[in-house]
């Protein structure tokens, strides 16, 4: 039962964690360790994501 | 065979058929106990009359008829009629860049799609719809998602994806002509800019003299900006943080609009219209300029998080709370063709009137372009086309309920013209009485002081109306009263939403004219270059800013008045995207299925021109714009003024906008028109030819294992294990949750 619970919870984290982007950050991470890169900061990552998002507009429909 | 073939693998017959093509007797039980409630259900709803019904029965008709759709006919046209082929790699693996292409976890794109496609319009159309029963707005919202919008959605997202994910207008001069390109392109600005100009119209109907919701919606402007320095400087990165933070703040904008209503502040924020339109088009034309990250990207996510929470509330609530319908199955406006929400008869106006949750044309924009470039796998777009469209049915369906389960004199004296109902609760009873509604004065005074506003009276647009059907049902399935909260929290949702649609649609636009203006003029097209972005973003304001004024100020009401043009012209854009996947699919080779899309194209064609010839040439004045036009222009020469209008220069006014009604109108069709014509051409080059080269991508094999559908089978799980066998861990990004 707990672990169900448990479950559901990582789940349901896991999805909000990709739904958000938040989770490229630790995608990022793990491909620097294994191409041995340097990691930027999260500032620096975040800001280029932000920027990204410039000229890819959201589309929103009615 | 296929060597010679140059349309690539596609028509080539070598891709595999659907998996388990045998149903096993389990399978078999499961789908035929669905069919059997399914059958129930509407059997139920076509013979009960003049008996109560439960809501219910539309909701779960609808359900199951979702359930078999995508069990059998969606699968039928991804494996048999497009042959998606999963041994293809998607634009997503092959140009993987982190940013725009990027392969995504189905489930996350099919959130991601779902979130881009749903917008107020699901929500807004079934209410104004309800004025013709529940009847036809449920069968149309059901059977023109199975075959007609779902169809759309699915077909275009895998055209799209086959050519790296071009845009809908690139898809038609390329695959249709240079002709049909133009006018495609005209008529995809044009129609962005009406639905721009309808949307907010219905967020102006829901905020005039309401200084709960004004105060409301205009905190979630300082909320989002928080959230975007938040993101920015203080915690980059930890979006859900700032997202719980901005929803708690939203919530408790919602509960202080209640404490200032009476107060000063609450004075000082009762606008009228007019002033309103002013606040949005400057707040349009500041969120087109100012960087995404300040106030767009923070804004989404509040709205999407607010947007999925509510549809979820709403669902769980309809199940509690089972609410009996008030609105009669079909009314006599169905039949007659005089309804005061808006003009004209059951065909072909309830199918132009709701439009998003059966067919909407808006979203091949979505479906072409940004979805596409994420899939992961070719045979998911069954899964996020398909499933994506039968979500936002479901939204329809439930907006459907909201409306017809309130009652129908005050549905009634809500969605019409205060033209019609005279503004207070006194004249609209009397004039309520008049259609044979006993619902009295005290009753729309008392419904107006539940949820703690002035009036309900002519609250048109549908918002309202829905926020009152919502507050009810919320209030019935949870207790404790809260209606006005209630209502609040919903007309904060929804103008959220339109909110975000506004302002993401606005830069959408400005995008599209720098594009287009930057084919003759280098620099405009430059979109780092300031006058440029400035100067389109105020074209695309000031357009959809003088439609709004011109339908807020309309004495014979915005809504009856642009309504229909909105309808029609996110039809108008289905009608286009239909007409190209017809072309693909002829063109590929596969005439024998091209009835998939030519049914639908060729009924929404019907519809849309019989609307328009009906919106242009229709000789009754509350149809025909022209029609209109001639009556009010002649009344006015003879120096007589006509009710709604109360003098000379309203009276000028109803002239201009049918006028301007009537020509936007009869230009959309004439476009659509072209691009028809344009198309009869290739197809029937095409079948003359047995098929014809396109411009799909060849085939490069793919490296990826991911499962189709929400949740893996046991073969695809298998598979899974086998590929991270083979490849080791950090091949797959999802796999891990798979297990």
């Amino acid at each position: 039962m707990t672990a169900a619970v448990v479950r559901a919870w990582q789940g349901v984290r896991w999805y909000l964690r990709e739904f958000t982007g938040e989770a490229r950050w630790d995608r990022y991470l793990e491909h620097c360790a294994q191409h041995g890169h340097e990691p930027m900061t999260r500032r620096e990552f975040e800001r280029r994501r932000a920027d990204a998002l410039e000229a890819n507009p959201i589309s929103r429909c009615c | 065979m296929s060597g010679t073939v140059i349309t690539g693998s596609s028509a080539s017959g070598h891709s595999p058929a659907p998996p388990g093509r045998r149903l096993k007797p389990r399978s078999v039980a499961i789908w035929g106990l669905v069919a059997v409630v399914g059958a129930v259900c509407w059997t139920v709803l076509a013979l009960a009359r003049g008996e109560t019904v439960s809501a219910l029965w539309v909701l779960f008709a609808a359900l199951c008829s979702y359930a078999i759709a995508y069990r059998f006919y969606a699968r039928f046209i991804t494996f048999r009629v497009l042959r998606v082929d999963d041994r293809r790699a998607t634009p997503a693996e092959r140009l993987d860049n982190g940013v725009d292409f990027d392969v995504t976890d189905r489930r996350v794109l099919f959130g991601h799609h779902f979130a881009a496609i749903a917008g107020a319009g699901p929500l807004v159309g079934p209410v104004l719809a309800a004025q013709m029963g529940y009847l036809p707005g449920t069968i149309w919202i059901v059977v023109g998602v199975i075959f007609a919008g779902a169809v759309q959605d699915l077909t275009v997202l895998f055209f799209s994806m086959r050519r790296n994910g071009k845009s809908l207008g690139q898809m038609v001069r390329e695959e249709i002509g240079v002709v049909g390109g133009v006018a495609a392109l005209i008529a995809v600005f044009a129609i962005m800019i009406i639905i721009l100009a309808v949307l907010a119209l219905i967020v102006v109907n829901a905020l005039a003299e309401s200084p709960w919701g004004v105060f409301s919606i205009a905190l979630t402007i300082p909320i989002a900006l928080f959230m975007g320095v938040y993101l920015r400087r203080l915690r980059p990165g930890r979006v859900l943080e700032a997202t719980g933070i901005g929803v708690a703040l939203l919530l408790l904008a919602i509960v202080g609009g209640g404490w200032i209503e009476d107060t000063g502040l609450g004075d000082a924020l009762t606008l009228s219209r007019e002033w309103l339109v002013l606040a949005l088009v400057v707040y349009g034309f500041v969120a087109s300029v100012l960087p995404v990250w300040l106030l767009l990207t923070p804004r989404d996510y509040l709205s999407t998080f607010m947007k999925i929470g509510v549809i979820a509330l709403l669902a769980v609530s309809l199940v509690i709370a089972r609410p009996v319908l008030q609105a009669e199955a079909v009314t006599d406006f169905a039949r007659e063709g005089t309804g005061p929400v808006f003009a004209g008869s059951l065909f072909p106006f309830v199918f132009i009137t709701i439009a998003c949750g059966a067919l909407s044309g808006f979203h091949a924009l979505i479906a072409s372009g940004t979805t596409p470039k994420m899939v992961a796998k070719e045979s998911q777009v069954r899964l996020i086309g398909y499933g994506g469209m039968l979500m936002e049915s479901f939204v329809a369906i439930s907006a459907l309920i909201a409306a017809c389960v309130i009652d129908q004199g005050l549905y009634f004296a809500m969605n019409s013209p205060a033209g019609a109902t005279g503004g207070t609760a006194e004249s609209a009873a009397t004039w309520l009485g008049g259609l044979g509604f006993d619902t009295t004065a005290q009753t729309l005074a008392g419904a107006a002081a539940a949820v703690q506003e002035d009036t309900l009276i002519s609250r048109t647009g549908g918002a309202p109306t829905l926020a009152v059907g919502i507050s009810q049902i919320f209030s019935d399935a949870f207790g404790g009263g809260g209606q006005a909260f209630w209502y609040h929290f919903a007309i904060m949702f929804e103008a959220l939403f339109i909110l975000t649609a506004v302002d993401a649609g606005t830069r959408v636009g400005r995008f599209m004219l720098q594009d287009t203006i930057g084919n003759v003029w280098k620099k405009f097209g430059d979109l780092s270059w300031r006058p440029g972005t400035i100067i389109a973003s105020a074209v695309v304001v000031g357009l959809w800013g003088s439609v709004l004024y011109i339908g807020v100020t309309d004495p014979l009401g915005g809504v009856n008045q642009l309504f229909p043009l909105f309808g029609i012209a996110n039809q108008l854009l289905a009608a286009i995207a239909l007409t190209l996947v017809t072309v693909l699919l002829i063109k590929h080779g596969r005439l024998r299925y091209a009835w998939v899309s030519g049914i639908p194209l060729a009924w929404d064609l019907v519809v849309t021109m019989t609307a328009s010839y009906q919106k242009v040439f229709s000789s009754d004045p509350r149809v025909g714009y022209f029609e209109q036009r001639q009556v009010y222009a002649d009344a006015r020469d003879a120096g007589e003024v006509l009710a709604p209008a109360t003098d000379r220069s309203e009276m000028d006014q109803v002239v201009f906008n049918s006028t301007l009604n009537g020509v936007l109108q009869a230009l959309f069709a004439v476009l659509v028109l072209v691009v028809v014509v344009n198309a009869v051409v290739v197809i029937a080059r095409a079948i003359r030819a047995g098929q014809l080269p396109t411009t799909e991508e060849p085939p490069t094999p793919s490296r990826l294992v991911e499962p189709a559908g929400f949740w893996p089978t046991p073969e695809e799980k298998e598979a899974l294990a086998e590929h991270q066998r083979l490849v080791g861990a950090g091949a797959g990004r999802s796999e891990a949750e798979e297990k």
